[in-house]
């Protein structure tokens, strides 16, 4: 079956249809990570988002029913430039096509992604649109024409938990910190798109977790007794979140708080900073942030479209890590009230593990 | 931290002769250092006995001695020229052994010269397999069981717990030489016996079989600051029990998960701390059970190496030239990096293509030489391409060999023409293949193809060579297209 991806800007690829039949739109962005497809599918954080690989290659490892970052697939749709049919690992329980089918995801392959990805980087984020239906040229441009910015919805609303509930996994891959048997931490979790290693990460450092929904109010939290709370990543535009940024107002100062992502954007928000929309964005595994107070080097993974702006963060604020690559904040920490946070994602998957000792940082903050 | 001023002259090591197992890859590397060390503005002494080398252009060091790279000689030379400091890790293993032999003599420290880009505990941790087997049960990581003999009756000892097949590794030799699998007891007693006296410390190691795992490698870099960052990974188009050397390769690794590549990410930098390879690159290679995903590593070479120069032009990264400026005193933050030019080195290059690496093999002109091929590098030089799939890189690869042949089949220049045999013959003929595909040799990559169009299928080629199923299934849409052009006839013929 054919597919066509359309971009706002006129450009028409014509391709194969990978997954399931039907039509699909959002914002294109693309991943530089050469492994963790899985990973990036089900985060969160891509709701509302059209995921291009850059690394050619996609399917080799198929899928499995642990590497998954959510309940589900979020990404709108999916682009791949080669995907491979035959897949190999010890770990594989399916392919990558019949889950994206299963799974509802429209995805398209055997398009020049590169292509793709330098349009993306000299133009910006654009609005796409990938569809199985056979259209001419007048009607992909209408259509794209229609697609609502990434700023328009509530993502986070869309991929938060209904319900809250309790989390005490800590995952099978124990790459540091292992054996810890020191006191438990109550930790609330403010789902805004939560990442399940997050998850995984906090209750390795030895915390008992209870997440809630993004719309819980500080009243709420505070009733479960946390000895800390947890901002989570999440997607799209933070200043969309208002009622987030209330609620972490009434939190900072009376609890530790930790922020990932879309929760130091809105930490960066509720201390007065600003956030902006980044060109294309930061999507991958290899960004090298450095950690002001130790001057050390982390490589990180990173997926975030926006930013807290350096030249707005209140004289209260410290900066602490930086993006080597082009600059940009990515954490920052209260000088005075025990609250920090990285706009990048120490939980890695996928990506590097040089990050972890943040949720120790975390730790420490709540036994001080 | 900035350029190292306490130190002026830096004496650099080559590498010696081109021979089998070593190519021209640390000319590659050594002219590199040469030239960003002068750059630097550090007096280069350089002694290399090969003359055909670019780094002994009279135009590059400032002093270049073409004598034997032996402890004597080097000895002399540090008298005349009194280096501040010597740089052992651009010359390969001979340039190591060189400088291993220098301090123990205590050569250096007589004159005063410090061993930059790595250290004399670290050099022997990581080459004596004694040591480095202590060192990974210290940091928690799994080895191939095996036993370190000194003589054939502990060997003999040692074989009746390991048992057969086992891998025979002398230690301190030059790509593996004297190295083998032994399969039975005449074998192994052979091989055991040459394997002492090729090792300088007459020592072998006696190993656990991992003989059809998957083969990975990560190329690592290191700062005095304790920056560490994966250049390249590797996965080895051969099982294990082809050296690597011998080995088609292809950057990056094609069959595993985030997790598990995190996990030999995560275990090259333990090793790179514990080994205490402070200024400068290294290789890591690691083996990988294809069904149980049970990882051992299986050793790490403290310097430049052949994977270097491969995983340099593979990512735009200069390994070479870095470990170089590593050894003065900069760390990677400090260091621009040289595709970008604005954001610094100190990062994991991403790559939105694929490498393969071809060895070359030239049997031809060994008459009597086995060709099948194992432990012992026996190829003479190699060949890379980059393509936007494997099969592009690969295509791009075999027509690069020059051995006439314009990529995987359909260039008409088979021996044997598989569709035109009948029913029989091609029953045959794969018959005489799967005899032929279970030993590595230089052809199999073309038997491969030729197996397939006589139909056997990847389950069982799988089964046979222990090549892995995705890399199969590779060459399959290859051979498969190859049927559809087939299929068709040139307009007007």
């Amino acid at each position: 079956m054919q597919a066509t991806l359309v971009l706002e800007n006129g450009t028409i690829f014509r391709g194969a249809s990978l997954g399931a039949a039907g039509t699909t739109s959002g914002e294109v962005c693309f991943n530089t990570s050469m492994s963790g497809y899985q990973e990036i599918l089900t985060d969160p954080s891509y709701c509302g988002q059209i995921v291009t690989m850059t690394y050619p290659l996609i399917g080799n490892v198929g899928v499995n029913d642990e590497d998954v970052e959510s309940v589900r697939p979020w990404v709108r749709g999916f682009i791949v430039r080669e995907y491979s049919r035959a897949h190999s690992n010890w770990r594989a329980g399916g392919a990558l096509e019949d889950y994206l089918r299963a799974q509802g995801i429209v995805a398209i392959e055997g398009i020049d992604t590169r292509m793709l990805t330098r349009a993306l980087r000299s133009g910006g984020a654009m609005r796409g649109l990938i569809t199985t239906d056979d259209l001419g040229d007048a009607e992909l441009l209408a259509a794209v024409a229609d697609v609502p910015g990434i700023s328009a919805e509530d993502l986070a609303a869309a991929v938060t938990t209904r319900e809250r509930y309790a989390w005490t996994d800590t995952g099978a891959w124990n790459y540091s910190d292992g054996g810890y048997d020191g006191p438990r931490y109550r930790v609330a979790v403010l789902d805004y798109g939560v990442k399940r290693n997050i998850l995984r990460r906090l209750a390795r450092f030895g915390c008992d977790l209870t997440v809630f929904p993004a719309s819980a109010t500080a009243a709420d939290v505070l009733a479960s007794q946390p000895d800390g709370i947890f901002l989570s990543n999440g997607p799209g535009d933070p200043e969309v979140v208002t009622y987030a940024v209330e609620t972490i107002r009434d939190l900072v100062g009376v609890k530790p708080v930790f922020g990932i992502c879309l929760g130091h954007q809105l930490l960066g928000l509720a201390f007065g900073a600003r956030t902006y929309k980044l060109k294309f964005g930061h999507r991958g595994a290899n960004h090298p942030v450095m950690n002001l107070r130790t001057k050390e080097i982390e490589i990180t993974s990173q997926n975030h479209g926006f930013a807290v702006d350096a030249d707005s963060l209140p004289s209260g604020l410290e900066l602490t890590h930086l993006n080597l690559n082009d600059n940009t904040v990515e954490g920052f920490r209260h000088r005075e009230l025990p609250v920090f946070c990285v706009q990048y994602h120490p939980e890695a998957s996928p990506g590097p593990h040089d990050s972890d000792y943040l949720f120790r940082s975390f730790r420490d903050l709540m036994t001080v | 931290m900035p350029r190292r001023n306490d130190i002026e002259s830096i004496l650099i090591l080559g590498s010696g002769p081109i021979i089998i197992g070593q190519a021209c890859e640390f000319d590659y590397s050594g002219t590199q250092a040469v030239r960003v060390l002068t750059q630097e503005g550090y007096r280069i002494v350089l002694i290399n006995s090969n003359p055909a080398t670019i780094m002994t252009d009279p135009e590059f060091a400032d002093a270049t001695y073409i004598e034997p790279i032996t402890v004597e000689t080097v000895e002399k030379i540090i008298e005349r020229e009194k280096p501040d400091a010597l740089l052992p890790t651009m010359g390969g293993q001979t340039a190591l052994n060189t400088a291993v032999g220098l301090a123990e003599r205590g050569i250096l420290a007589a004159h005063g010269v410090e061993m930059i880009g790595a250290s004399l505990p670290s050099i022997r941790m990581a080459e004596d397999r004694e040591l480095f087997l202590a060192a990974m049960q210290r940091i928690g990581l799994d080895m191939p069981q095996g036993r370190f003999v000194r003589t054939l009756e502990e060997a003999k000892a040692a074989i009746r717990e390991i048992g057969f097949p086992a891998i025979i590794r002398p230690s301190f030799t030059l790509g593996g030489t004297g190295g083998g699998i032994a399969y039975n007891h005449e074998e192994f007693l052979w091989k055991v016996a040459s394997g002492l006296g090729l090792s300088p410390i007459s020592q072998v190691l006696i190993e656990e079989s991992i003989l059809g795992w998957k083969e990975y490698e990560l190329e690592v870099m290191r700062d005095r600051k304790d920056n560490v960052v994966i250049v390249c990974s590797i996965e080895n188009f051969d099982p294990i029990g082809v050296h690597t050397g011998d080995s088609v390769t292809v950057a990056p690794a094609q069959t595993l998960t985030d997790k598990e590549y995190q996990n030999l990410r995560d275990a090259s930098i333990r090793i790179m701390r514990e080994i205490g390879v402070e200024t400068g690159g290294s290789n890591v290679q690691f083996a990988v059970h294809p069904e149980t995903g049970r990882t051992t590593v299986i050793e790490m070479n403290p310097r430049v190496s052949r994977s270097s120069a491969l995983a340099s032009k593979a990512t735009g990264f200069p390994i070479a030239k870095i470990a170089a400026k590593l050894a003065v005193g900069y760390t990677l933050d400090e260091i621009a990096n040289d595709i970008t030019r604005v954001t610094p080195a100190c990062f994991e290059p991403t790559i939105d293509y694929v490498v393969t690496k071809i060895p070359r093999w030239d049997f031809a002109k060994f008459p009597g030489a086995d060709d099948t091929l194992g432990v012992q590098m026996k190829s003479v030089g190699e060949v890379m391409a980059i393509g936007r799939t494997f099969k592009e890189s690969l295509q791009k690869a075999l027509r690069s060999l020059e051995i006439g042949r314009h990529g995987l089949g359909a260039d008409g220049k088979d021996a044997v023409d598989v569709t035109a045999l009948d029913d029989a013959e091609r029953a045959a003929f794969a018959q005489e293949l799967r005899t032929k595909i279970a030993t590595p040799r230089a052809d199999r990559l073309f038997d491969l193809r030729l197996a397939m169009q006589a139909g056997i299928a990847d389950d069982e080629l799988h089964r046979i060579t222990g090549i892995d199923p995705w890399f199969l299934a590779q060459v399959r849409d290859i051979v498969d297209f190859e049927a559809v052009l087939r299929g068709h006839t040139m307009p007007g013929a």
